[in-house]
């Protein structure tokens, strides 16, 4: 999607959400995999459980990439200038992560219009797993 | 410093893996999803290079607490290669829970096109959990 097919949003405007997963050990060793995060405690349950966890877990960037797909299928990829997270809780195999948006501040810019965004994914449990917020310039 | 490249079938790779459309990260003009700047330090770091090791951080307590990316302009085209620069850009410390310290750090990558511009940034923080 090109810079000039986007229309610019208001704020208070929302995205759909969009839901990834329930999340398997196939999607995280896929995602260590592909990003190089051979961190054992997400993938080998041996070591998560001697290290206190009942478990394996997810890498905290797998959902931070799923937010990041839910937010440039929303605004664009090649319009993106900033994606930020905070990771706030775990996820675990089962898990369903939603993604959720919502436009805080549009400002003009030389080039068009600065879009901010705030952006949520939570589990099915409700509880906030990552907290973040991206920019994007549109014409 | 050391070379980062995103190679279109690594990009394909980590686009299916986050759940992307890989036709929308193909072709000479399709941009990187743009958490694939973190394979620069996964993938190609050397590790002589690893400033987290100047930290001194026990790795069995550390914690991933944030991570942004800023990019200048568009994010990297897929199949483009950049230079890629560490630095630690700050640190502090916050008291934790129970009565000890929590150690924090900020690490940035700098991704450079082959002029010397800075074309996108990755900023890590790290934290390194209070002792038992």
């Amino acid at each position: 999607m090109s810079t000039t097919e986007m229309t610019v949003p208001s704020v208070g405007q929302q995205a759909e959400p969009q839901s990834f997963g329930p999340i398997t050990r196939t999607d995280i060793v896929r995602y260590a995999g592909a990003s190089g995060d051979f961190n054992p405690l997400h993938h080998d349950d041996g070591v998560a459980q001697a290290a206190g966890f009942p478990s394996v877990f997810s890498i905290g960037m797998l959902q931070a990439g799923f937010l990041a797909t839910f937010a440039t299928n929303w605004l664009g990829t090649e319009t993106m200038r900033r994606f930020q997270v905070r990771f706030r809780e775990m996820v675990w195999p089962g898990d369903l992560c939603t993604c959720k948006g919502e436009v805080t501040a549009v400002e003009p810019d030389e080039k068009g219009h600065r879009v901010t965004v705030t952006l949520t994914c939570t589990r099915q449990t409700g509880d906030v797993v990552l907290k973040g917020e991206a920019d994007f310039l549109l014409a | 410093m050391y070379p980062w490249s995103a190679e279109p079938g690594k990009v394909r790779e980590f686009a299916l893996a986050v759940k992307a459309q890989p036709s929308a990260h193909e072709g000479a003009e399709a941009v990187i999803p743009p958490t694939f700047l973190t394979t620069a330090r996964l993938v190609w770091e050397p590790r002589e290079q690893d400033v987290m090791r100047e930290l001194h951080f026990d790795m069995a307590r550390v914690l991933h607490g944030e991570e942004e990316y800023t990019f200048f302009g568009p994010p990297p085209k897929v199949g483009e290669t950049l230079d890629v620069e560490t630095r630690v850009e700050k640190q502090f410390e916050k008291p934790g829970g129970r009565g000890g310290t929590m150690r924090f750090a900020v690490v940035v990558n700098e991704f450079r096109d082959a002029a010397g511009a800075v074309v996108a940034q990755q900023r890590t923080t790290v934290i390194e959990t209070e002792g038992a």
